[in-house]
């Protein structure tokens, strides 16, 4: 009772048009989910709006209609009483003819048609109703937008599932959609009204039927939008893109070969026209055409066919022909919309019908070209008209070869004879020799033009080679003629393309780019069959691999050369070629890679190492070669340094870790099986440095070492946890056997560090700084043996002043007894114990780890030189980052130390010296930045999440709190040094929260920082953080309160002579500022338009056009009596 | 009242593409000086990135319309000087003493204070030469003009950025 009361409401409510659409649609929504739930039937519902569906009332019999209408489509999956459908069809159908009520009596037709695979389905004969009764009775040109859009939705629906009864209709179905048609100019009706059309024509196929006799005329009403024009081509963004409407338009227009007779003459004559739109889409249309009318309709129209797409290949083709490397695989020019259309529309012509090419073939112009082409040797001699000739007849000859078999088969027996006699390329004589003194004369003489047109031609026949399952199913007869042609040629081709490389100099480059892409073509035939023997392949190789090796700098051709061998590479690897990869195994890697182990050659090392790199990860077996070469090369020139002191050899080692880095490394994923060549690697480089007990020689630059840690890090950063167990296994042992062992046993007293005056010999050095990369790079679940002295040996070094030391102690600190599982480092030493270690509590009691440890004292400058006091401080920045990451309290206390440093005294009342404070704050950043080196996600670290937020807020209290008290101007600015690290390091959604308590400290800062020039970095990075307060809504109200601070702030900076980053976004955020409100920036226009005034004279441009903006901008809110 | 436009179907030029070949000096030389010039000059004027002035008769910036071009822009950075040749697009076009106020107002708001400028029509391109040029170059008539209200409300309308 409840349910039917409340529908007399929601029925009056949506009846009511002074309502609002919001109020509509509730209550459309209210019965659907009673009708839904089953508390109310559609009978149930039809009985209570009998008054609304007959008043006499037109408005409310609309809307009632309407409402049912709308019921019926939410409950489009809903089961029905199939009598129930057929009455409610019959009313809708019936309604249709009143026009008050179209819009209802529509959507009610096309929500029951719709509904398919439910209980409840309109039959045939109603259907036939509804299409009828639309035909004859609705006018849809006069109806408005959205009713026009579901007529012809009703239309698709209609002719997509009732199709029997839309065939008995006939001729209806065809009048009905012309009449609709005509005069459409909605994006998304034509849409639908297109595809209405493809669906008629589909329906009524027969040259007798009624598609076949209006052909006329329901082409005449789709053909007038061609092409496409959308005159409003902004607001509307529901609106269907061009591109879409355009697709549609092209398949109605080739639905149906009835069209034929009127569509081909009007797509040729748009072609002509000089709208770039036009063109692509008439060869878009005509290419569906092609497809759809079948050969027999579209015979007739070749010869207007034929050269109207001549002229757009000809027009659309640009005359500058790349030489360059980017153009060995590609064409080499650029290709235009119009330039891609045609050609796939030639290609579908020949591959449809090869009588089309009887066209190309005959066409004077294309043989034209044959005749003159010898006449230019050097491409940029050749006129342009020649150019264009070349390059469209290359086109036009390549994409018709490209076609089929048997067209290629024409297209070399017509023109590739002819060409290589052009060439002066003789064949191959019956014996199987070379006529060769007559090589000799024609290879001075080589056409470019020529050459362009042969390697194009070689290089389309190479996709026509099948792969060798298809090539025994088809018969080698019928396909094997231009591959007999070319394999006559094939020997004299290398030849003249080798000579075209051979000949060429450095100015250029045209000779050595044709002749390699040459060779690239002949080199890419695949499989058996190939018209190349193996022994020419091998000669290819040979010819490219001798190029590589013979230049002794990095011209053009080498790249090229490279280039192309790496393409061959890949292209042998893609197709398992295994007989190639042999030859290629043997003539290019080895010879490579000998290169590289003789380090003897004229070639500079840097070179071959690229060379040989590029051309070994093409294949899985050759980086196997190869890291085996490098392994080897390391091996030599290492031991060859240390006995000889080649230094010279050391070089090439630092190169070739470079190259193993650079090259090798970033590709691990794409290469199977390099970890383990290269862990491989690793472990031997171990070996090396294990068996040069002595150096003769001491380093005099620190490259290799750097080199070194870099590569071994990185090695061990990607291996796998058994393999970083190998290597540090490897390198605990080689440790243990040098003198660094010695170290462990030093007591941490500063009477013992300063005894320790030596410096470690320059392998200790190396040993250790390997050492600590190789922790540095370890995951939490590997093993590192004997923690407790290493912790030790890395604590002594690093206030030895060795920094690597430092980072390795803190990685080593973040990832101790992390790792899951208990067969880990854990039980040897534990986190508390390794804390226990380094801090070394004065008096033992109690764990702490603040300014009473012996670190601290250090830091803080209560004993040990100055010296040591800087690299304790670093020391525990680098363990606070290890502690921070892993989320540990125990860095609250080294923050606490750090902060002590910061002030002008220690506790005692002795002055810190500022080297030590410059070291502390910058202790900040090492904390809150995000490193290279260590510590970050590659070498996996424990990272928490919020760690930096956590950071921030106990810190830059306390900072502030310093910053007030701060004595001396100096510990001052230290202090707002630390305290921008920390600000501009963190995400910027934290600032936000507290821009009202932050903006007055970075204000201070930014005028403290301005100051000294050392620290215009961090001045940038703090305006950084300052002008991202600036935009955002969240900051706007203090922004708003501090408006003054900060614009007298940020004139100052738009003059700070030290870095122009600085300027340029300091007037960048004057110029943000204009958003705050009127009242509040007015009073400073004239300070600001002054100081602007003065950058537009700045010595960098960026600035000057920065200050450009702002000043215009500023000027607008000033009052309009002075313009300037 | 005239009717109609004065030149009512103007040639409309294609603009030509600007390949910004001044290489910026680079950010880590923080002494190296980027003198103004030519092509910074005509960028001010041109350039849509910063604002068109457009002509006061047609939708088209003075560049599609060959007004001015880059070099009709000549600036001396050490002697603060810079001199902008325009050409009217017809002789009688009572418009060129707005394209020069134009002009002038966009580069004193854009150039620093030290330079002085002059603005020029090419020599046989309009009917009064002469007069158009020192009326463009007569300080006084210059402030007087800007007094106008409704002389300083076209002028920034035709400075106003267009949305393209």
């Amino acid at each position: 009772m409840a349910a039917l009361n409340n529908l007399t409401e929601h029925l009056e409510a949506f009846v009511d048009v002074t309502r609002s659409p919001t109020h509509h649609a509730e209550s459309l929504k209210a019965i659907a989910t009673s009708l839904e739930k089953g508390v109310l039937s559609i009978n149930q519902l039809v009985v209570e709006m009998d008054m609304y569906l007959t008043t006499t009332d037109d408005v409310v019999r609309a809307r009632g209609i309407l409402l049912l209408a709308e019921m019926l489509d939410y409950l489009k999956s809903k089961p029905l009483d199939n009598a129930v459908v057929h009455s409610l069809v019959g009313f809708f159908t019936a309604k249709l003819a009143e026009w008050r009520s179209v819009r209802g009596a529509l959507s009610g037709c096309l929500a029951l048609i719709k509904r398919k695979g439910v209980a409840g389905v309109v039959t045939a004969v109603d259907a036939e109703a509804v299409a009828k009764s639309m035909a004859q009775s609705i006018q849809v040109q006069s109806l408005a937008l959205y009713d026009r859009k579901l007529c012809f939705e009703l239309l698709e629906c209609l002719l997509e599932q009732y199709p029997e009864a839309m065939i008995n209709l006939g001729d209806l179905m065809v009048y009905a959609t012309c009449e609709a048609i005509d005069g459409e100019k909605d994006p998304p009706c034509l849409m639908i009204a297109f595809h209405v059309v493809e669906l008629l024509a589909r329906l009524f196929p027969s040259p007798s039927g009624p598609v076949a006799s209006e052909a006329s005329d329901l082409f005449e009403f789709i053909s007038c939008y061609f092409p496409l024009h959308y005159t409003h081509t902004k607001g509307d963004e529901a609106s269907i893109p061009r591109e879409d409407l355009s697709r549609g338009l092209s398949l109605a227009i080739s639905s149906t070969p009835f069209f034929e007779p009127y569509a081909i003459p009007l797509l040729l004559e748009k072609l002509s026209s000089s709208l770039p739109v036009a063109k692509v889409d008439s060869l878009k249309c005509l290419k569906d055409c092609a497809v759809n009318y079948g050969v027999s309709r579209m015979k007739k129209h070749y010869k207007y066919l034929w050269p109207a797409l001549k002229d757009a290949l000809y027009a659309s083709t640009k005359t500058d022909l790349s030489f360059g490397l980017e153009s060995l695989t590609s064409p080499g020019f650029g290709m235009g919309e119009i330039h891609r259309e045609a050609v796939n529309l030639l290609q579908r012509l020949v591959k449809q019908d090869i009588s089309f090419l009887g066209l190309v073939v005959e066409d004077i112009r294309v043989n034209m070209v044959f005749d003159t082409i010898s006449r230019y040797s050097r491409y940029e001699e050749m006129l342009d008209t020649s150019k264009l000739e070349v390059l469209v007849v290359s086109q036009i000859l390549s994409v018709s070869a490209r076609s089929s078999v048997e067209s290629c088969n024409i297209i070399f027996e017509t023109f590739f004879s002819r060409l290589m006699n052009t060439l002066g390329i003789v064949e191959k004589t019956s014996t199987g020799d070379l006529v060769h003194n007559e090589i000799s004369t024609v290879s001075t003489r080589l056409y470019h033009g020529g050459l362009h047109l042969c390697i194009e031609l070689l290089t389309t026949s190479k996709d026509l080679i099948p792969s060798s399952e298809e090539c025994t199913s088809t018969p080698e007869s019928a396909q094997q003629s231009w591959c007999s042609i070319v394999s006559r040629f094939s020997a004299s081709l290398i030849e003249a393309f080798t000579s075209a490389v051979q000949s060429s100099n450095d100015d250029c480059s045209a000779d050595a780019y044709l002749g390699v892409k040459g060779l690239l073509a002949m080199g890419m035939f695949r499989g058996g069959s190939s018209p190349v023997s193996r022994s020419e392949f091998e000669k290819i190789l040979t010819t490219l691999t001798s190029i590589i090796t013979a230049n002794s700098a990095k011209t053009v051709k080498w790249e090229l050369a490279l280039k192309a061998l790496v393409c061959m590479g890949s292209f042998i690897d893609r197709y398992s070629e295994s007989e190639k990869a042999m030859s290629y195994m043997a003539i290019v890697v080895e010879n490579l890679v000998s290169l590289v182990r003789s380090s003897h050659c004229s070639l500079p090392h840097p070179m071959i190492l690229e060379a040989t790199s590029e051309v070994c990860s093409t294949r899985p077996t050759y980086v196997e070669k190869m890291v085996e070469g490098f392994e080897e090369a390391f091996c030599s020139s290492f031991s060859d340094f240390c006995v000889n002191g080649n230094f010279k050899s050391i070089e090439n080692c630092s190169q070739l870790l470079e190259c193993v880095t650079n090259k090798l490394l970033p590709r691990l994923t794409e290469i199977d099986g390099l970890e383990k060549s290269l862990v491989h690697f690793a472990i031997s480089m171990w070996n090396q440095i294990e068996s040069s007990v002595v150096f003769s020689y001491d380093f005099n630059g620190r490259e290799f070492v750097e080199a070194a840690m870099k590569t071994m890090g990185e090695i061990v950063g990607v291996a796998s946890v058994d393999s970083q167990n190998s290597i540090i296994q490897k390198a605990y042992n080689v440790i243990s056997s040098s003198t660094l062992p010695a170290m462990e046993s030093i007591p941490l007293t500063v009477a013992a560090l300063e005894g320790l005056q030596r410096d470690l010999s320059t392998r200790d050095e190396l040993i250790l700084s390997l050492f600590a990369s190789v922790i540095i790079g370890a995951s939490p679940k590997a093993s590192i043996p004997d923690v407790k002295s290493l912790v030790h040996l890395f604590l002594v070094s690093f206030l030895k002043g060795y920094i690597r030391a430092a980072q390795a102690l803190g990685s080593m600190i973040n990832k101790l007894g992390t790792g899951s599982g208990g067969t880990n480092i854990s039980t040897d030493c534990s986190l508390e114990e390794a804390c226990d270690i380094i801090f070394h509590e004065s008096d033992s009691s109690k764990t702490i780890c603040g300014s009473e440890t012996f670190l601290g004292k250090i830091c803080l400058g209560f004993c040990g030189s100055l010296d040591h006091q800087t690299r304790a401080i670093t020391g525990l920045a680098w363990i606070g980052k290890g502690l921070l990451m892993r989320g540990d309290k125990r860095v609250n206390e080294i923050a606490l130390v750090l902060m002590e440093c910061l002030k002008s005294t220690n506790s005692s009342g002795n002055a810190l010296h500022p080297s030590t404070m410059k070291h502390a704050a910058d202790a900040f950043l090492t904390l809150m930045s995000d490193s290279e080196v260590c510590l970050n996600r590659k070498f996996h670290a424990v990272i928490r999440p919020l760690y930096k937020q956590r950071f921030f807020s106990i810190t830059v209290p306390i900072l502030e709190s310093l910053i007030v008290n701060s004595q001396t101007p100096l510990s001052r600015t230290m202090l707002h040094v630390a305290l921008a690290h920390v600000v501009s390091n963190v995400p910027v959604t934290v600032i936000l929260d507290n821009t009202k308590k932050l903006l007055p400290v970075i204000l201070e800062g930014l005028s403290v920082l301005s100051v000294d020039s050392v620290h215009k970095e961090t001045l940038f990075s703090l305006l950084l953080v300052l002008s991202g307060t600036l935009t955002d809504i969240k900051g706007q109200q203090s922004v708003s309160d501090n408006a003054h601070r900060i614009i007298e702030c940020l004139v100052k900076l738009t003059s700070y002579p030290h870095l122009m980053v600085v300027r340029e976004t300091a007037i960048q955020c004057l110029a943000t500022l204009l958003e705050l409100p009127h009242g509040r920036i007015y009073p400073f226009r004239r300070e600001v338009l002054q100081a602007v005034t003065k950058a537009l004279d700045d010595p960098k441009r960026r600035v000057r056009e920065e200050a450009i903006k702002c000043r215009q901008a500023w000027t607008s809110i000033s009052s309009r009596s002075t313009p300037f | 009242m005239v009717s109609g436009l004065i030149n009512e179907n103007p040639i409309v030029y294609e603009i030509k593409e600007r390949r910004d070949v001044r290489a910026y000096s680079s950010n880590t030389d923080e002494l190296s000086v980027d003198a103004i010039d030519q092509l910074e000059v005509f960028d001010i004027l041109i350039a849509h990135h910063i604002r068109d002035i457009k002509d006061p008769e047609h939708p088209y910036s003075l560049e599609q319309l060959k007004v001015l071009t880059e070099d009709s822009v000549e600036v001396d950075d050490t002697k603060s000087h810079v001199r902008v040749t325009f050409t009217p697009t017809v002789e009688h076009c009572s418009m060129a003493t707005i394209i020069g106020l134009c002009v002038r107002v966009k580069l004193m708001r854009s150039l620093p204070p030290r330079y002085k400028i002059d603005i020029r029509v090419a020599p046989g391109t309009h009917a009064t030469e002469a007069a158009v040029n020192k009326q463009l170059n007569d300080k006084e008539r210059v402030a007087a003009a800007l007094e106008n209200p409704n002389l300083v409300e076209m002028v920034d309308e035709c400075l106003s950025p267009s949305f393209e």
